[in-house]
């Protein structure tokens, strides 16, 4: 099949508004009689229930969560990117756009990524509407702040509780409409499969988390916005429960996986501290802005921070780039991060952290300032390391953050299974190979508040549907092939618990698959994750029932899943000769260790199709143009 | 560290439950009370037996999944804590500790220690929002909200509906939770439109899930891992008392 990314023409400022006048639309009266499937309630999927169900459409809302409100998105902290322009600095549509495509390292798609920036400033007015309580300077106007990879101060947020705020908005939409009759929310349910009858997406199969009873529910198109994929890695900023399990079932049923070597190290988090420990926290990027990160110049200097004076610190983001400084996107800083500890210059018993240092903002603000503006971060850095910040530098380290792979969509944000759309981060679509910050929660309210309530229509317009009954074979065979998933695991009857398969997955994805990749490590890699699949199809033990809430059983479906996208992941940052963004291939890098693209060769976005058990995935490229970004080498010196 | 357990195990709904005993061994002080859960769960299961079901997601005290009694206090023995924040440095090596579900009438068990706060939910759907459908807003920066009227609401909406407050509560009363929505939605010009109907069909949830009366004993506010005060309850008595006048 050929990739059709339905990508509009003409002046890329006019594509969006263009392509809405050419969209189909659906008679008010006819509305009720379409019901859109959406799994996931996080910004993306809350946001987009509570818009189709306004306009008419009869929504099914579904979560692993008890819920809507408890989905990952709530962990955001740091802030949501929109060019609104209000502190007069030089923003605009254009140049959040041109930040964007950048900032991706010129491996995303320019309508798509024009698209954002252009409703970006609607989502902060739709968000202030719902009574999003945002920071406000003294005169009641919105306050806003600086992120990495931006020179400018484009970032609204709510203390360090962005994500929460949002999440919440988006909540009380859904829950208005929930009470209004327009959605349905299913609650503990999570999907395990998909239902494709004549090659369109018409349903899910879900299994109560409660009862472990399964059952199908169908519509006339599914929405995933189901989230990342970062615990793939085991520990990662990611909430525990956040899996991937949603899109590999799309996979598995024919749609892509874009772009799954495209992930994100964050720079700022809690190091790791023992075995014992069951995610890692990250420490806002914002705190990048006044914090100044540094290591002793001298390799191993055993003397506590404050004893370190100034001309003994290397503050070397600082010094290699001195125009971003400690604002270099997180790609660099956290390749940098690791460049120093692995030279031997990282802090802290296990040398692998460098410090982030409050000193100077607290002198130049005070103390107070500093905890308005940060409070709740150095709260939580003190309770889990039992250091306390004000006082003493914090010490960090990169860990897995975001995905910015997913499942491929169109313009449309549809995938190549018609009627499977995705939204969030579960797509592909904006950030290229690298995203900015505070750029994912933008994304994911631009693709629930305003781009699928205008695509998902014009699909159904199109559309002429075949009745699908509940008891035809298709439909039914595809609850009985999970109920056979399930017995399967629960019928090893091994001796491991699949905490050690994933601890073993996370280990290699992270150590051969994390921050620098290598043609050999890679394929060791590759090699390691196909004997942990044998190795856990043998030896799984799963205790329990699967007639009950089971949260084994929950695990060791989704680690499965993780592992077959383990492979894929690796496969795809094998195939990738360059560096770009989050990937960086230790073979191709410039002489001061900068990446190096090779815009010849892979400038695509790269579409995997499954094949078939057993089978190596087929790749399909979805080229790139650029017709107003002119791929440079980024530069943040 | 080392420490004796006492976790209440109850299969579903309709079992009675019981206190079972368990030992956790070799447990760092800088893991959480969740963490340590984690080790004796693997524990079992390399036993063959049924692990501990519990809630939890974020595991930094954000998501309001997680929630334990520990040692009769709701989220522990401390304040302004979510369960899976507290570490257990803070406990003696060799303490013995009582871990239990939430109990609230209207938070039914469901397993070992997970219940069932849809209640709290439904609360929501009942008033908690803005009327304002997608693609209503007006420009944001048209209407202000002075630094001092945002940074109140945002101390209210920083909820994040755990229902520790109802745990907590001699009366297991909602009334910190829906103050905490009510509060920041009246102090708010956006939410200022459906201010009387809000409190009203909110309150009217409240009293229909079965929660109790509040009584103005501040358990909850001690407890409440966000540290939301009671003032946001003295804001809705307000506002409930002007509905119930009519005037506006
Ligand atoms: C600690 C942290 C801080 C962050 N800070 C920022 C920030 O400051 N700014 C920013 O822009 N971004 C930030 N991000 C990234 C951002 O929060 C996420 O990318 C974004 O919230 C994802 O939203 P989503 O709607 O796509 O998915 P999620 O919020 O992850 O929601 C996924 C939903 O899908 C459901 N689900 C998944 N699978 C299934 C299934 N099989 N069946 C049923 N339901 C399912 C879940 O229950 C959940 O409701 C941060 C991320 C982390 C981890
Ligand atoms: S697990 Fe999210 S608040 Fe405790």
């Amino acid at each position: 099949m050929k990739l059709d990314p339905k990508v509009p023409s003409g002046p890329i400022e006019k594509r969006w508004s263009q392509r809405k006048f050419d969209m189909k639309l659906v008679n008010p009266s006819n509305r009720r009689k379409y019901t859109v499937i959406i799994v996931g309630t996080g910004l993306a999927g809350s946001a987009a229930a509570a818009t189709l169900a306004e306009q008419g459409y009869k929504v099914e809302s579904f979560s692993f969560h008890e819920s809507p409100r408890r989905a990952h998105s709530i962990a955001a902290q740091g802030g949501i990117n929109a060019a609104k322009n209000y502190v007069y600095d030089g923003d605009s549509v254009f140049r959040l756009f041109h930040d964007t495509v950048k900032g991706g390292d010129y491996r995303a798609r320019e309508s798509n990524v024009y698209r954002l920036a252009e409703v970006s400033g609607n989502i902060i007015d739709q968000c202030a509407a719902q009574g999003v309580p945002f920071a406000r300077e003294y005169g009641g106007s919105l306050d806003t702040r600086s992120f990495g990879g931006a020179q400018l101060s484009r970032t609204f947020y709510a203390r360090g509780q962005t994500g929460q705020q949002l999440l919440l908005g988006a909540y009380s939409a859904l829950s208005r409409n929930i009470r209004a009759g327009g959605v349905t929310f299913h609650g503990r349910k999570e999907m395990v499969d998909l239902v494709v009858v004549d090659g369109r997406a018409r349903g899910i199969v879900v299994r109560d988390l409660v009862t472990g009873e399964l059952s199908t529910h169908l519509g006339h198109a599914v929405i995933l916005a189901t989230g990342g994929y970062g615990n793939v890695f085991y520990l990662s900023t990611n909430a525990l429960a956040s899996n991937a399990s949603a899109i590999m079932k799309a996979w598995r049923k024919g749609a892509y996986l874009a772009n799954p070597c495209y992930t994100q190290i964050h720079p700022t988090c809690i190091p790791v501290a023992g075995d014992y420990q069951s995610k890692l926290t990250l420490m806002s990027e914002s705190l990048r802005n006044d914090g100044r990160i540094w290591v002793p110049r001298k390799g191993g200097d055993a003397r506590s921070p404050d004893r370190i004076p100034e001309e003994d610190r290397d503050y070397y983001l600082e010094r290699l780039y001195p125009s971003f400084g400690n604002l270099v996107p997180r790609d660099v800083a956290s390749r940098r991060a690791k460049e120093m500890c692995d030279n031997g210059f990282g802090v802290g018993k296990t040398g692998r952290a460098v410090y982030l240092d409050f000193a100077e903002a607290i002198g130049r603000m005070g103390r107070e300032e500093m905890q308005e503006k940060y409070g709740n971060l150095m709260d939580m850095y003190q309770e889990i390391t039992d250091e306390d910040p004000y006082k003493v530098p914090m010490r960090i380290y990169p860990a897995m953050h975001y995905t910015m792979g997913g499942l491929w969509v169109d313009y449309q944000l549809q995938s190549t299974i018609p009627g499977l759309f995705v939204a969030g981060e579960a797509n592909f679509s904006d950030h290229g190979a690298n995203r900015l910050g505070a750029s994912a929660l933008m994304q994911g309210l631009a693709d629930g508040y305003f781009v699928l309530p205008a695509t998902i229509p014009d699909y159904l317009a199109r559309t002429k549907f075949e009745s699908v009954k509940a008891d035809a074979s298709e439909v039914t065979r595809v609850a009985e092939d999970a109920k056979l998933g399930i017995e399967k695991l629960m019928s090893v009857n091994g001796t491991t618990p699949v905490d050690a398969f994933h601890r073993r997955l996370g280990h290699v994805m992270w150590e051969k698959v994390g921050m620098a990749r290598e043609k050999k490590d890679l394929e060791e890699a590759i090699e390691e994750i196909r004997r942990i699949r044998k190795d856990l199809w043998k030896d799984l033990k799963v205790t329990g029932s699967a007639d009950d809430l089971n949260a084994e059983i929950e695990r060791a479906a989704r680690v499965a899943d993780f592992i077959d996208l383990g492979e894929l992941l690796a496969s795809d940052a094998l195939h990738r000769e360059e560096s770009c963004g989050g990937h960086f291939r230790v073979e191709h890098q410039t002489a001061e260790g900068e990446a190096k693209r090779d815009d010849e060769a892979f400038s695509y976005a790269a579409a995997w199709q499954y094949k078939g058990e057993g089978q190596a995935p087929e790749l399909h490229k979805d080229e790139l143009a650029f017709e107003y970004e002119i791929p440079t080498s980024r530069n943040y010196k | 560290m080392d420490f004796k357990l006492k976790i209440w195990r109850q299969r579903d709904a309709a079992d009675a439950g019981r206190f079972e005993n368990y030992v956790a061994k070799g447990i760092s002080p800088d893991a959480s009370v969740l963490e340590m859960l984690d080790v004796i769960n693997r524990e079992l299961v390399a036993a063959g037996k049924d692990p501990i079901a519990f809630d939890h997601d974020c595991r930094e005290g954000i998501c309001g999944s997680c929630g334990l009694v520990i040692n009769g206090g709701v989220h522990g023995p401390f304040e302004h804590n979510t369960t899976c924040e507290l570490r257990m440095r803070r406990f003696h090596d060799g303490d013995t500790i009582v871990l239990e579900p939430f109990r609230s009438r209207a938070f039914p068990i469901i397993k070992d220690l997970v219940v069932n706060r849809t209640a709290l939910d439904r609360i929501m759907q009942a008033g908690g929002y803005v009327t304002v459908k997608t693609g209503q807003a007006p420009e944001a920066n048209a209407i202000p909200v002075p630094k001092k009227i945002a940074d109140e609401a945002m101390d209210a909406a920083q909820c994040i509906g755990c229902g520790a407050c109802v745990a907590t509560c001699p009366n297991g009363s909602a009334m910190l939770f829906v103050a905490a929505k009510v509060s920041q939605l009246a102090l708010l010009p956006q939410g200022k439109a459906e201010r009387k109907e809000r409190v009203i069909a909110m309150i009217r949830q409240m009293d229909k899930e079965g929660f109790g009366a509040c009584s103005n004993t501040y358990a909850c506010e001690a407890k409440c891992p966000k540290g939301i005060s009671v003032e946001h309850i003295a804001r809705l008595n307000r506002e409930y008392l002007r509905a119930g006048f009519g005037s506006k």
